[in-house]
């Protein structure tokens, strides 16, 4: 074969095509491997044999860090930094601090979650041997596909290609590095 | 989201008690596939620019025109151009600002709240009610900016270091605001554009597969590489149902903090515990109005009846009806504890509302508010289009109004006899008012001309043929 192969890709109509060959490849023990699909299926997590996200984990630390920024900010300057009176109220109180706190939380996350979406996908990667595939618009657009990697353990060039091929995949083609 | 297998592990009290099974309307008609919802949306952007959008456009630059000429004479004038003066210093400025921010609650309801409720129906409706909150945000942002007086000391609204030395007064709620309401915006800005990715790549793709280079290029660099990778999709949903998780508190709180503007004062009329539910209540009302009076031309002009279904109008109207009572019930609430809270400043306020000198706002108020959404009761007129559209209008018109009576009233007749006021607003208000519906109109034009104005990833999700146990049944 050529020499550098990204990878395999096959193509599926349907969603239970794709959704009972993703079992399959998962069940052959495949690591680098993947589905592409226009809409996120149901379900495909587990026929992937994936784990659960780690972006709330990242959501939690951003949310956290507003709260304190809020609090810490609203004590440093009203408190510590210049003090005013005004109104005879407290220099600080964590009731009056609460709302500001509360919306930066909320802001925090967000960005977090945001952030730590790109980061756990490795966006933005304007390059990617799959987006060279000639039919790779139909992909964002109403056909399915597996892509399975030849850096994985697994991965032989005649028995990849027949698995695919038994478990329904169609237009079976080879992806360029 | 993993719920793929809800038919096997479903309760086995099922079995036993074998509940009625409710008819599911269908999301897309005609049994569309993946294919047609995606042409049927990115055609609206790949094709030639339709004579009706120039006019409109051309009309909405120069509405928003009346805004820019309005801003610009204030801000070369004073502050004084508009007709606020003792007792009245918050008036249309104030009026127009909470009008606008209310409007944008319906969009994030709709794209965060249903969201968590499994709301299916809300993904033909999420991407243009979500660009309508980011452009009334816009709206709202431009009257407290600007009555400040001078603009270019807006940055003291923000905690950062000036050359006097003096910070923000935390304790002010209008400081909350300015929290409340730029989170808000930025929020709601980035979960509009994390909800646009999938479909940013869909529409690179059709352009590159079309040999359209630079606009493959530019869509291309806002979507950032996506690729469709079931890999990236877990992430993305979790990041997406977080947003939605993040975006249901805020929502709520941003209209909550707006009351607090008022609520947290001593003024009689505005100091009560009513106002944050009352307000969040309104807001959505208002919002989900001006939904359909965006959303049913727009169906319309696109021949998206498939898309956005009789369904869909119906559930819009009811939570318009359910909102809407809400409100009505707010106001006669309202009544009933100036009248048993024994105050007679508060009982005055209220008394001098309904049959004072504006007493004519207060009545339109009533007569759009309470009354108009009452004809959504009958499926009849939820089905008559352009009367639900007619309606919609009412309903825009009464949310208007009710600011203008929380507002004005209240500050017209304060506690001292000799400082009552009577406040008109001058031209240079009404001009600027009139010209945010041109800012807006501009901004969601470029908005359905140049972005997939359906979310086409979650429409798809939603389809019959994405169940991958659809297959299963029949096999």
């Amino acid at each position: 074969m050529p020499a550098p192969s990204y990878g395999l890709i096959a193509t599926f109509e349907t969603t239970a095509e794709v959704m009972h060959a993703a079992e399959t490849v998962r069940d052959q023990g495949y690591k680098f491997w993947d589905v592409i699909s226009p809409f996120p299926i149901h379900g495909m997590d587990r026929a992937m044999g994936m784990r659960r996200s780690k972006v709330p984990q990242v959501s939690f630390l951003g949310g956290l860090a507003g709260f304190t920024t809020g609090m810490s900010l609203i004590w440093w300057t009203g408190a510590s930094n210049y003090k005013l009176i005004v109104g005879g109220k407290p220099y600080f109180s964590p009731m009056f601090a609460f709302p500001v706190s509360y919306e930066l939380t909320i802001l925090f996350t967000a960005f977090a979650t945001i952030i730590g979406m790109f980061l756990f996908n490795r966006l933005p990667m304007h390059y990617h041997p799959v987006l060279n595939y000639e039919k790779f618009h139909r992909g964002t657009n109403d056909r399915f596909f597996i892509v399975i990697e030849t850096r994985d353990p697994r991965f032989d060039p005649a028995a990849t290609r027949a698995l695919l091929e038994q478990i329904g995949g169609r237009e079976i083609t080879e992806l360029e590095d | 989201m993993a719920h793929a297998e809800h038919n096997a592990s479903a309760p086995a009290i099922l079995q036993e008690v074998k509940p009625a099974v409710l008819p599911r309307p269908v999301l897309v008609e005609n049994n569309r596939d993946f294919g047609w919802i995606t042409d049927k949306i990115c055609s609206l952007i790949e094709g030639k620019t339709p004579l009706w959008w120039w006019i409109c456009f051309v009309v909405a630059c120069f509405v928003a025109s009346f805004t820019v000429a309005g801003i610009t004479y204030l801000v070369s004038t004073g502050v004084g151009v508009w007709g606020h003066s003792n007792p009245v210093n918050w008036a249309w400025d104030i009026v127009n600002f909470v009008f606008w921010i209310g409007i944008g609650h319906a969009g994030t309801l709709i794209s965060a709240i249903l969201c968590l409720l499994r709301q299916k129906w809300r993904t033909s409706i999420n991407r243009a009610a979500e660009a309508m909150t980011i452009f009334a945000v816009v709206c709202a942002g431009i009257f407290p900016v600007f009555h400040v007086g001078r603009v270019w000391y807006a940055w003291y609204l923000f905690p950062i270091p000036n050359s006097n030395a003096i910070w923000q007064n935390f304790r002010s709620p209008l400081e909350w605001d300015v929290f409340a309401v730029s989170t808000y915006a930025t929020v709601s800005i980035c979960f509009w554009y994390v909800g646009l990715i999938p479909d940013l790549a869909t529409l690179r793709d059709r352009f590159a597969a079309t040999g359209n280079r630079l606009r493959a290029w530019i869509y291309g660099l806002f979507a950032m590489g996506w690729r469709g990778s079931n890999r990236h999709w877990s992430n993305y949903e979790m990041a997406y149902l977080i947003l939605a998780g993040i975006s249901t508190p805020l929502v709520l709180s941003v209209h909550t903090i707006v009351s607090f503007d008022f609520a947290v004062s001593l003024l009689p009329g505005w100091h009560t515990t009513i106002f944050p539910p009352y307000f969040v209540a309104g807001a959505i009302f208002s919002g989900f109005g001006m939904v359909l009076t965006l959303m049913l031309p727009l169906r319309a002009i696109y021949k998206m009846e498939d898309l956005i279904t009789q369904y869909h109008i119906d559930c819009i109207c009811k939570i318009t009806l359910a909102t809407g009572t809400m409100v009505g019930y707010a106001y006669g609430m309202e009544f009933f504890i100036a009248w048993y809270g024994a105050n007679p400043y508060e009982g005055f306020a209220f008394i001098n509302r309904a049959f004072g000198n504006y007493a004519w706002a207060y009545w339109i108020m009533i007569t759009c508010n309470v009354i108009t959404p009452q004809f959504f009761w009958f499926k009849k007129v939820r089905q008559n289009t352009a009367l639900v559209w007619i309606l919609s209008i009412f309903v825009n018109v009464g949310m208007w109004f009710e600011r203008f009576v929380i507002i004005v009233t209240s500050l017209a007749r304060d506690f001292l006899p000799s400082s009552w006021g009577y406040y008109s607003p001058s031209i240079v208000e009404i001009f600027t008012f009139f010209g945010t519906f041109g800012v807006f109109s501009v901004l969601f034009l470029l908005f359905i001309r140049f972005l997939p104005i359906m979310p086409m990833a979650e429409i798809k999700a939603v389809t019959q043929q994405a169940d991958p146990h659809a297959g299963d049944k029949h096999a």
